[in-house]
């Protein structure tokens, strides 16, 4: 409903930003489907998804809660915040980037607008960016439709979720780890990654077999970006 | 709904909603280079990397099978639905296989 008070060109750039975004958010809502699914599994209720995907809208710090979510059991709330918190604080650098073209365009309301920041539109947007083009309009037209496809898809998936039955049939609990494997190799960055990656893997490995609950997670997350801050500086 | 989920959702919102605003109202103040900068950039896939080794590690043969293939996929394709689906395929197709 913002886009109708936009002015014309940033309308134009907003819907040129959905259509740009539309492939992206079918591979979204694929994902979408499998969390939902996943989510009723965790103990999730339909009500519960629907409020964590409209307000949370961050694929990959939903999928790790529902590592911690528990149905019966007091919730740990503390490693549910400290998880949202690590995996999601590349959005401070994500967002940082895109400062540039809220600037230029004065745009108003940028804390509200800075919701539909997320990983596809930011990627996106980015890559226009890189080519002198991107706007805050085309920014938020691929935020709006892959929120829609988020929201949308994680809900339908709970409720299809209950017909699946034990997901371990269809091979549905390798699911997360088919996914964060899939995402975790798309992010390769050439050799600097390989030794934070296997500082995080290994001492993820230990600390789930020596610490409680999931704070493996945390343990390895940590780790394995320290590791690499103390990486070879360049020579000064 | 559980007034406690609630309070974890609302949480998690907070948290990743000021994380994105913050970008916007830290972009200049963030460091560029140095330490600090280094452990952010690494952060993501340290995360990915910590949330998949135990499960493999913890998996047996069809589980190991299936990360080989999601891997395999995700090189040649680089499409992350289709790297999905194929893991979730070989493990189902693995374990009975393999039992």
């Amino acid at each position: 409903m913002a886009s109708l008070t936009l002015p014309r060109t940033s309308h134009a750039s907003f819907q040129n930003g959905m259509r740009r975004s539309a492939p992206l958010a079918l591979s979204v809502a694929a994902y979408g489907l499998v969390w939902g699914a996943l989510a009723g599994q965790a103990g999730l209720g339909l009500a519960e998804t629907g409020l964590m995907s409209g307000l949370v809208f961050a694929g990959a710090a939903q999928f790790v809660v529902l590592n911690l979510w528990t149905a019966t059991a007091a919730l740990p709330l503390g490693a549910i915040a400290a998880a949202t918190l690590i995996v999601n604080l590349r959005f401070v650098l994500m967002s940082a980037s895109m400062l540039p073209l809220f600037e230029r365009e004065h745009t108003r309301g940028r804390w509200a607008k800075a919701f539909l920041i997320s990983d596809e539109n930011w990627a996106l947007t980015s890559a226009e960016q890189a080519q002198g083009r991107g706007s805050v309009g085309f920014l938020l037209g691929g935020g709006a439709l892959v929120y829609l496809a988020w929201l949308a898809s994680t809900v339908v998936g709970r409720i299809a979720g209950a017909a699946i039955g034990d997901p371990a049939r269809w091979g549905l609990d390798f699911a997360f780890t088919a996914t964060f494997l899939a995402l975790l190799l798309g992010m390769w960055k050439g050799k600097a990654s390989l030794m934070p990656w296997i500082v995080a893997a290994g001492t993820a490995v230990l600390a789930q077999a020596l610490l409680p609950g999931k704070w493996f997670i945390v343990v390895g997350g940590l780790s394995g970006s320290l590791a690499g801050a103390w990486q070879t500086e360049p020579a000064r | 709904m559980r007034a406690e989920a609630v309070v974890a959702i609302v949480a998690m919102a907070g948290i990743t909603w000021g994380l994105r605003a913050g970008g916007l109202a830290l972009a200049r103040r963030l460091p560029q280079q140095g330490r600090i900068a280094r452990a952010l950039q690494q952060m993501p896939g340290c995360v990915m990397a910590a949330l998949v080794a135990p499960a493999v590690a913890q998996g047996g043969p069809a589980e190991a099978a299936a990360a080989l293939a999601t891997a395999a996929v995700m090189f040649t394709t680089r499409s992350l639905p289709a790297a999905m689906a194929v893991g979730v395929a070989a493990v189902a197709g693995a374990r009975q296989w393999l039992a």
